[in-house]
């Protein structure tokens, strides 16, 4: 079933068109890697398909309804968004930014309910952070705040995870770990789309990459057909070593096309 | 945490009931206990006179543009996601007072009696949507400082040059009590003029909590939570403007209480912006009431103003605060 369907979309942001006529329709149940080289639109898309940034022109269908149909509170219980950057202004303590991605399903006024608690709890648990839960948000390092900024968004529990470079600030064991709990959310049945710029864990955790250049879908379909010599060219003009360790593909940057 | 959120209020509204009949007992007039009770509940004589068209007056007034401040600065600083945010530092209570002025200059106030709080409130609500147009998308700390700097000394230099052009000595003093803030000589038609408009103020003020607290992630991740972040900020500054506008046109300027009571009650509700509306509105009751009765106690001859009681405090924590915040200022 298509989650999330992008038809013809164009954007433009201050007069400058960043995303042209793009064209992909997402399903539950897939983990799509979003990449490219910087400035190519990736987090662009990503915020016109959260309903953040409204196109010039094209469709932006979710579950069957137009984007511009949606209630911003409804739009919030589909789709979690994790903004590129991991801004966090207060020092609120761990668990209560976590318990921010309760926030669309709050009723004014009411106690966070047990099912908040527990999806709270079950999300600190995923992002490895219940050690952290007391300790100010603003004193952590950047990758313990990026697990808590993941966490917030796993803990809204939305049927769509868009995640904009989550792992930036991540050591190697936790981006897999960050990897691994995106998609076993996309295994219980979520549309997952993440950006990423890591080609092996794209290569071999995403069901499918969709490389954008320049504003335009470069490739779309499963790595093994995307992540490919001669797109890894085109996109991003680089030689790499494609490998593969145990059936999984391996991929290393070589060096730089002139 | 959880005990102290709900404990803070409680004991600051002790506070503030405290500060109040304390501040019902304390003035120019040396008028026993008995006689003071007996004035409030009698209104008899001189010192039913006293009571009821003075004291209780100043007292109620200490505790609506307290409460007007505190909140509005605990509201601005949520929204902005900037410590430093305050009606006084923003400009927005100077404006406010200009528009005042504007209306005494001009006779406005002496036709009709609502001129007063409603230039006052145009002229917050004026300096309120410059400030917001200003800080934009990136709301930078500095950027906004600035801007309520130049905002501040505009509306000084405006209040100047009505002093200026004053026709009389009357006119001046009138002016002057506007610069520089106080509670003293107000009525119950003060307090009757400013009252409405406050609570509509704070009432708006208080129902954006949540909306403040999904904008701690910055304002993409509180859209994606379900927050209208454009409809949150028009609220901050109808609240604002109608809190303080309202406050500022029966008070005059009473700077630094919303810089000091939001920052000085932050760390007892766990930093939460929400959580920080109601403390910040009774505390600021209470920080008003408490340095009003200061400025009857201090011995200075002509009576201390309150806003300058308040600036006298608020300026070293305002430098202290920009010192703590330095490195993020760069």
């Amino acid at each position: 079933m298509t989650a999330l369907s992008l038809t013809n979309l164009n954007v433009a942001l201050g007069g400058r068109t960043v995303l042209s006529r793009i064209r992909a329709n997402f399903g539950a149940g897939e983990c799509v890697a979003i990449m490219g080289p910087n400035g190519s639109g990736k987090s662009t898309l990503m915020r016109a398909a959260a309903g953040l940034v409204a196109p010039l022109s094209g469709d932006i269908v979710l579950q069957g309804k137009p984007m511009a149909a949606w209630r911003r509170a409804d739009l919030a219980r589909e789709i979690a968004y994790l903004p590129q950057g991991g801004e966090v202004h207060w020092p609120l303590t761990v668990r209560n930014i976590v318990a921010l991605g309760r926030l669309p399903h709050a009723h004014r006024f009411a106690k966070k309910s047990d099912a908040d608690e527990a999806a709270i709890a079950r999300a600190m648990q995923a992002c490895d952070i219940t050690h952290l839960a007391d300790r100010p948000a603003t004193s952590l390092s950047g990758g313990e705040r990026a697990r808590a900024l993941l966490a917030r968004a796993l803990a809204s529990e939305a049927k769509i995870i868009l995640a904009d470079e989550p792992f930036a600030q991540l050591d190697p064991s936790h981006q897999l770990h960050a990897m691994e709990v995106l998609k076993a959310a996309s295994e219980a049945g979520a549309l997952v789309i993440v950006v990423l710029h890591d080609l092996s864990i794209a290569a071999r955790h995403a069901s499918r990459v969709l490389l954008l250049s320049e504003g335009h879908v470069a490739a779309d379909g499963p790595p093994t057909t995307t992540l490919v010599s001669e797109t890894l060219r085109k996109t991003f003009g680089i030689d790499a070593f494609i490998g593969d360790h145990a059936g999984a593909p391996v991929i290393l940057p070589l060096r730089r096309r002139a | 945490m959880d005990d102290s959120a709900t404990r803070l209020p409680i004991l600051l509204a002790a506070a503030t009931l405290f500060a109040a009949v304390a501040s019902l007992f304390i003035g120019y007039a040396p008028l026993s206990a008995s006689t003071v009770i007996d004035g409030l509940v009698n209104d008899t004589g001189t010192a039913g006179v006293i009571m009821r068209d003075i004291r209780l007056p100043r007292m109620l007034l200490g505790v609506l543009s307290g409460a007007a401040l505190g909140m509005s600065g605990a509201a601005l600083q949520g929204l902005l996601r900037n410590p430093l945010a305050e009606p006084g530092v923003m400009g927005i209570a100077s404006f406010a007072s200009l528009g005042a002025v504007i209306a005494i200059y001009f006779g406005l106030s002496t036709a009709f009696s609502f001129a007063l709080p409603l230039t006052a409130m145009l002229g917050a609500l004026i300096a309120a949507v410059v400030l917001s147009l200003l800080s934009g998308r990136d709301n930078g700390v500095l950027t906004l400082i600035l801007a309520g700097v130049a905002l501040a000394n505009l509306a000084a230099a405006l209040m100047a040059l009505a002093l200026n052009l004053a026709p009389n000595p009357y006119a001046v003093s009138e002016i002057v009590f506007w610069i520089l803030g106080s509670l003293k000589d107000r009525s119950f038609d003060d307090v009757l003029l400013a009252a409405p408009f406050v609570a509509a103020g704070l009432a708006l003020l208080a129902s954006t909590g949540r909306a403040l607290d999904a904008l701690t992630l910055g304002e993409d991740a509180a859209k994606s939570l379900g927050i209208e972040v454009v409809s949150i900020q028009r609220r901050v500054i109808a609240g604002v403007t109608l809190a303080v506008g309202a406050s500022v046109a029966v008070t005059g300027a009473i700077a630094f209480v919303g810089l000091i009571v939001p920052h000085l009650c932050r760390p007892f509700v766990g930093h939460t912006p929400s959580r920080l509306l109601i403390p910040s509105a009774i505390g600021g009751a209470l920080l008003v009431l408490t340095a009003d009765i200061a400025v009857r106690l201090v011995p200075s001859g002509p009576e201390l103003m309150l806003g300058v009681f308040t600036s006298l405090i608020g300026v070293p924590f305002f430098l202290w605060l920009v010192f703590k915040l330095r490195r993020e200022l760069t």
